[in-house]
């Protein structure tokens, strides 16, 4: 027998147990967005041109390089959130929603690691 | 059980469309679309990192009619999803419920997308 009461069981948890941490996120990385994507749209409009070179001295330096990186990232788990609830909404059945569920954070975190690993690697001066 | 030809409750095909609704379905579609913009992204950076040669394949595929307009629909969603998104974070801080301030604020996240798509193609 538990000494909980009854309140104590309900308050917090409703059928999902939880919700408010994916709501949080999804809000708080909408907030560095605005910050990050203001950053990137105003950068590129003072970038000389759009031509190779002038791009790759672009993102190697220190600071553009932190806030690509940081965008690439912060774009990757806002639109994972995002892509989520839709799969949440529309994909019905179980297995198969679970496995589209998977399959999303798989490719995020895959797009989040591929736009790191591309900013480091021009940071860090490598090859070309 | 066979349910046809029983009265059905009046659905979307018979209410007008508030712009509201309009710009919530849009705020989904425009998420949806930038999500598949984010592999491009992700490919632009690849594609500086891979060197001179990778880059010009890049943006030799973006340079083509079909990769211009799909830069300028993006364009044209992230700003959407941009202002629409602000509107959203007022509504979460509990400013704007009322239905003629949601239509009005509405109205004005459609000016304000076309203004900064198109203010930010002349600037470019």
């Amino acid at each position: 027998m538990s000494l909980r009461s009854p309140i104590g069981k309900v308050l917090g948890s409703g059928s999902a147990k939880d919700g408010t941490g994916h709501w949080w996120a999804q809000r708080v990385t909408a907030a560095a967005l605005l910050i990050l994507g203001g950053w990137f749209l105003w950068s590129l409009l003072q970038i000389d041109s759009l031509a190779y070179a002038d791009l790759r001295s672009w993102v190697g330096r220190p600071l553009s390089g932190v806030m690509l990186l940081l965008l690439g990232v912060t774009l990757a788990i806002h639109s994972s959130l995002g892509v989520q609830v839709v799969i949440e909404d529309y994909v019905h059945g179980s297995a198969v929603k679970i496995i589209a569920l998977i399959l999303n954070k798989f490719f995020h975190y895959f797009l989040a690691a591929a736009a790191t690993l591309a900013v480091l690697r021009i940071a860090l001066g490598d090859g070309a | 059980m066979n349910n046809a030809g029983r009265p059905l409750s009046p659905h979307m095909t018979i209410y007008r469309w508030p712009i509201t609704m309009t710009l919530s379905i849009l705020h989904r579609t425009t998420g949806v679309a930038l999500s598949v913009g984010l592999i491009v992204f992700v490919l632009w950076l690849t594609s500086i990192a891979g060197g001179a040669t990778s880059y010009q394949e890049f943006a030799d595929l973006m340079q083509s009619a079909v990769g211009r307009a799909l830069l300028a629909g993006w364009s044209f969603a992230f700003f959407f999803h941009l202002a629409n998104g602000i509107r959203h974070l007022f509504w979460d801080a509990g400013h704007g419920f009322e239905k003629h301030q949601a239509t009005v604020s509405g109205w004005f996240v459609v000016i304000a997308t076309i203004g900064m798509t198109v203010a930010y193609w002349l600037a470019l």
